[in-house]
């Protein structure tokens, strides 16, 4: 049952992430990248963590998906992207991608993960990572806090226009025939 | 568990790669940012993997901050790919160019 379920969402997953790289629009993209976290979520409750798997649902599929789609949306990208996808990588990414799967591969291989723990009822509740979380990762935990702080804050810095005769507006953008 | 471990951790190279394909090949900022997640994923699920094969929740932890980072990096990048389309009027990285020697 459990191979069943994890052979159909290990699929829906792969699909997703090609959709992500293939579409045409970047609406498709967003919404095959969706179907990747729907489809992780459920892989991860396979693994006995429900608290991530719940996090999956609200932070990823939740939050950046819709930002994804809110910029998508604000852009109305005309992005101007060749609809084409190069066929042909260069030897330089090939070589670069094929070192880095043989790498994956090789870890998978290398007989580091045979054979999962006996764990109890509790493995991957609220409780137990949250008590992970506030008494040895209380420092990363606060930490984390400021990371966030700081990022909306650049959000918002960013977000902002600049007037035409703001001092730190920078030197125009010269028009391409210009350079 | 009847699923092996090593599935996953096929499944999360898999996607990895896929993303890195993506990072490589698109030349749409948005779905280069995408692509990313899409890396990031691949990543949370072997951290979730060898957390559930060790026995140990420590790794569903960094996933945690792994959410975080990535909902940060999200904001911050969406808002630049904001301000290099009001200037630029693309959002195509061959384009962006400035920095090219």
């Amino acid at each position: 049952m459990a191979i069943l379920l994890f052979v159909v969402v290990a699929c829906l997953a792969l699909a997703g992430g090609v959709g992500v790289i293939a579409s045409r629009r970047p609406v498709h993209s967003a919404l095959a990248l969706l179907l990747v976290l729907g489809s992780l979520a459920v892989d991860y409750l396979l693994l006995d963590a429900q608290f991530i798997a719940v996090l999956q649902v609200i932070i990823y599929a939740g939050a950046i998906v819709v930002l994804f789609i809110f910029i998508i949306m604000l852009l109305h990208v005309r992005s101007g992207e060749d609809p084409r996808i190069q066929a042909v990588l260069s030897p330089v990414a090939g070589a670069l991608l094929c070192g880095v799967f043989g790498l994956a591969v090789l870890v998978v291989l290398s007989h580091a993960a045979e054979s999962p723990a006996s764990v109890g009822e509790q493995f991957g509740t609220v409780q137990m990572v949250g008590r992970a979380l506030f008494s040895r990762y209380l420092l990363p935990f606060e930490a984390a806090s400021i990371v966030l702080l700081v990022g909306m804050i650049g959000a918002v810095a960013l977000g902002r226009r600049l007037s035409d005769e703001a001092p730190d507006r920078g030197r125009p953008i010269p028009a391409p025939e210009e350079r | 568990m009847a699923v092996p471990p090593l599935a996953h951790l096929m499944l999360s190279a898999l996607l990895f790669t896929l993303g890195m394909i993506g990072v490589l090949v698109r030349r749409s900022a948005l779905i280069v940012f995408m692509s990313i997640e899409l890396m990031l994923n691949a990543v949370n699920l072997s951290l979730v993997t060898f957390a559930r094969v060790r026995g140990n929740v420590d790794g569903q932890v960094l996933v945690f901050f792994v959410l975080v980072v990535a909902a940060v990096e999200v904001v911050v990048g969406l808002a630049i790919i904001v301000n290099i389309y009001r200037s630029r009027q693309t959002v195509d990285i061959d384009d962006v160019d400035l920095l090219r020697g």
